[in-house]
């Protein structure tokens, strides 16, 4: 039987604005009953434009933020059980956006034992963690280098080696690669697909780079707050025109095949990668071309 | 949009080279003899890996650095010599850096825009004017004047802080990725608006961008950065057509280029590759329609 990860039940949360007075003036609803689960070992990605809430969902699964209403469960433990909070962020780590506002030690090794030296774990199993660490995001020839002279994907990497070190069951990223250059996104997203595939861990991967999603196990759109779509890759990219509407783009492959198909050309939904899209335009092409019609 | 060569209209570099922390241990040549014709009126794509000297470009183009040896002319006056108005070069070649909207200060949206013609000391109905004008242009909301810059969603900070530099009534338009961080959505308004500032203002317009979907689709000329020397120069089609060059340097062309390649090797006729969704559309359909009959 599969276990759940993460789980969010109901979950509303709402952002209070006061005057001086302390006065509420505005009251913005970031979530809107949002219950969404994942399962260990899976790679959920969670697609919206900005403002649609998917940040304020990451922020509640490692406690950042405390639910209006609902609740939040990592590895069955409720996040708003002041006694397990440690035990949560020791669960679900997370990576933000921009790198540099997450490095602080002036040696790459150092930067990644920062952890769990925090946590009191002792030295030899530190630098076991360490190494074992760089070795997952392949950053073992820089462990003595300087964060400062690497590249923004380089970066990223030794943030995740960061919390990796902290053994985490699933690691949630919050645009990661959203400023970096496109080898930095690659390499980050190497990585990430390496770390689930390999060592076994969760990905909550929040995003929309719509390139990035074509390799998760399951997609979940925002907007407003709300889960609007919910699917396989697959699922989600067959319907151009409703994500469009969520101000959300698709790979430039799927919106051809999209747009032939509206001009009679029978290509199949939801075509992903260069590859679909070249065998399926010989498919018809073989059977409705040449002289057949 | 009258694009013209005359070369007293235009910005010339002509053997320029940069080296940073010459005589020091950290001295590094930025850029190497680069020599450039840029047109009035064209609308360039400046792209290159992170560190291929893009940045340290453009900051000569507007004189805030000065090149080590070689020289650079704007209208057919050289910008290092003594006596050449910097100041006035300043209004004239506007550079709208990344994320600028870190660079809004004012309390209200107005006031910052106006804050550059104000410096330069203009009369009042004329900084009113060209304030209102800048907005206009950047595609500013009229409901949106008198508002804290700071309120605005991120799409928005981004017009206003473009539109405090058109305020200076710019030639030449420099943007530093202008769509770093913005949903995708966010993302065509901007690169639509800058299309059509450039069509409708009479302005040269440099677009450096890591997204080669995104010059291809606007640029009619690129620009390509290697290791601070001039990799290649010319049509999107022209630098395309090489990607297994552009690979070679740590870039790549859009999906479309590379789709056109698959199904041209998989024995679909099409007279030449694409580097546009609407041109891959168009040789796709001819394709299909002739192969029908």
């Amino acid at each position: 039987m599969k276990k759940s990860m993460l789980r969010t039940k109901n979950l509303v949360f709402e952002y209070i604005r006061r005057d001086e007075e302390g006065n509420v003036e505005d009251i913005l609803r970031a979530l809107d009953d949002v219950s969404l689960e994942v399962q260990k070992g899976e790679f959920v990605a969670i697609l919206g434009h900005n403002g649609s809430g998917k940040s304020t969902v990451a922020k509640h699964i490692n406690a950042l933020l405390s639910p209006t209403e609902g609740a939040v469960f990592v590895n069955d433990m409720d996040t708003q059980d002041e006694e397990h909070l440690w035990d949560i962020r020791k669960s679900a780590g997370m990576v933000f956006q921009n790198p540099d506002n997450q490095i602080i030690a002036t040696v790459v090794e150092e930067d990644v034992a920062f952890g769990p030296e925090n946590v009191g774990v002792p030295t030899e199993e530190i630098w076991r963690r360490v190494e074992e660490s760089l070795t997952a995001v392949g950053m073992t020839a820089y462990r003595t280098h300087s964060p400062n002279k690497l590249s923004g994907g380089q970066k990223q990497r030794v943030a995740i080696a960061g919390i990796m070190a902290m053994r985490p069951d699933c690691i949630i990223l919050d645009e990661p690669t959203a400023m970096l250059d496109p080898v930095g996104r690659k390499e980050v997203m190497k990585t990430v697909h390496e770390l689930n595939k390999i060592e076994g861990v969760t990905i909550l991967l929040i995003t929309h780079y719509m390139d990035e999603v074509i390799d998760a196990d399951r997609v979940i759109v925002m907007d407003e707050g709300k889960i609007v779509m919910q699917g396989t890759p697959r699922q989600i990219f067959s319907q151009v025109d409703k994500l469009k509407g969520y101000r959300l783009d698709v790979p430039q492959v799927t919106e051809l095949a999209y747009e032939l198909k509206k001009q009679g050309v029978p290509m199949p939904d939801g075509i992903l990668t260069v590859e679909e899209f070249t065998a399926a335009y010989t498919a018809v092409k073989a059977k409705y071309g040449q002289g057949s019609v | 949009m009258e694009t013209t060569r005359d070369l007293q209209e235009c910005m010339v570099l002509d053997h320029v080279n940069y080296v940073y922390g010459e005589g020091t241990a950290y001295e590094k040549h930025a850029l190497r003899d680069i020599n450039l014709v840029i047109g009035k009126g064209e609308f360039i794509g400046l792209i290159g890996h992170t560190g291929s000297g893009k940045s340290t470009l453009v900051q000569h183009l507007n004189g805030l650095i000065a090149p080590t040896s070689g020289h650079i002319y704007y209208r057919g006056n050289d910008i290092c010599a003594a006596g050449f108005n910097k100041k006035e070069l300043r209004s004239k070649v506007g550079l709208v850096f990344q994320y600028p909207e870190h660079q809004l200060f004012e309390t209200t949206v107005v006031k910052d825009v106006a804050f550059g013609p104000k410096n330069m000391g203009l009369p009042q109905l004329e900084i009113d004017m060209g304030t209102f004008a800048a907005l206009k242009e950047a595609g500013v909301s009229e409901e949106l004047y008198d508002a804290s810059p700071f309120e605005l969603s991120g799409g928005q900070k981004r017009r206003v802080a473009i539109a405090g530099v058109l305020a200076m009534q710019p030639d030449i338009l420099i943007l530093d990725e202008p769509t770093a961080g913005l949903d995708p959505r966010g993302r065509d308004e901007i690169l639509d608006r800058i299309a059509q500032i450039h069509a409708e203002g009479n302005r040269t317009i440099i677009l450096v961008s890591h997204s080669m979907e995104d010059v291809a689709k606007y640029a009619s000329r690129l620009i390509v950065m290697k290791e601070g020397s001039v990799f290649c120069d010319g049509t999107p089609k022209e630098v395309f057509e090489a990607y297994k060059d552009l690979e070679k340097i740590g870039l790549a062309a859009p999906q479309v280029t590379y789709l056109s390649e698959a199904l041209r090797q998989a024995g679909v006729a099409l007279p030449h590759n694409a580097t546009t969704l609407e041109e891959a559309k168009e040789l796709l359909l001819a394709d299909w329609k002739g192969g029908i009959r």
